[in-house]
């Protein structure tokens, strides 16, 4: 179902659970095999806080959050940094992330909305946009 | 090791071909938590193509995985990608940076379909971590 996209309308926040066995299965369908993804010796090794979702995943849930928002409108543009890593706990709950957000311009059909995605109450990506053709 | 800086304005060779099937978009879909319905395939679904022209890359510069962060990630998209889409990508190394021990590097990729018409450029910027 979805929400009126007229500018300034803030689209309901999605929350999704990322655990462990999700990033392995992202892993295996991405092809981005890289250990800091799975292994917390590897990741702390290289001086991070643990295992970390991989930066596409959490790109992908916002765009699944942009595609659920818009009844699966075409995707023209898409961008983010990634500014905090999203810390993956070895248990069954995982952690959440949450994506959020705004239309902030509808224009020659085409809708700009800006993101917020945050895990834990802080922001994981930095200016997260889609631009989609609706 | 740090990076070769004269590899700014360097293209590498496409990528072999890669076949987009059903199989992969559904596979693909369920990984990120949504259902291929046989429509375009999701939105970061060209990360897949791009991801092994970094590999490629990568490799190529000795540059070991695991001490590489994504830093930043943009898609403009010409047209979605569809199954039976026959995709390569080319990557050019656009910019290199140092700062504090780590390596900035940013990337362009250029996802073209068998007939050689562009489907989707995408910029990624990648942290390579220096040793701590």
């Amino acid at each position: 179902m979805s929400t009126a996209l007229t500018t300034g309308a803030s689209l309901p926040a999605r929350t999704y659970a990322v655990r462990r066995a999700d990033l392995v299965r992202y892993a295996g369908a991405s092809g981005d095999l890289n250990p800091i993804h799975w292994s917390e010796r590897i990741a702390t090794g290289v001086g991070l806080p643990g295992v970390i979702a991989h930066g596409m995943y959490t790109m992908a849930l916002a765009a699944r959050a942009v595609a659920e928002w818009t009844d699966g409108a075409e995707v023209v543009e898409l961008g983010c940094k990634f500014t905090q890593p999203v810390v993956v706990p070895d248990d069954d709950t995982g952690v959440d992330v949450v994506v959020a957000g705004t239309v902030k311009d509808v224009a020659d059909g085409l809708v700009t909305i800006t993101l917020e995605v945050t895990c834990a109450g802080r922001k994981v990506l930095g200016a997260p946009k889609a631009v989609v053709r609706a | 090791m740090p990076i070769d800086p004269s590899l700014v304005g360097r293209s590498f060779p496409p990528t072999r071909p890669y076949t987009v099937t059903e199989e992969r978009l559904r596979e693909f879909a369920a990984a990120t938590g949504t259902a291929y319905d046989g429509g375009p395939a999701p939105a970061t679904f060209p990360i897949v193509v791009a991801f092994e022209a970094m590999n490629a890359f990568l490799e190529a510069e000795q540059v070991e995985l695991s001490r590489i962060v994504h830093g930043e990630q943009r898609f403009r998209y010409q047209r979605p990608i569809e199954a039976g889409d026959v995709l390569t990508a080319t990557l050019t190394v656009s910019s290199l940076r140092q700062i504090g021990g780590n390596d900035i590097l940013g990337t362009t990729s250029e996802l073209r379909d068998a007939g050689g018409v562009l489907v989707c450029e995408t910029s990624a910027t990648l942290v390579h971590r220096g040793a701590a």
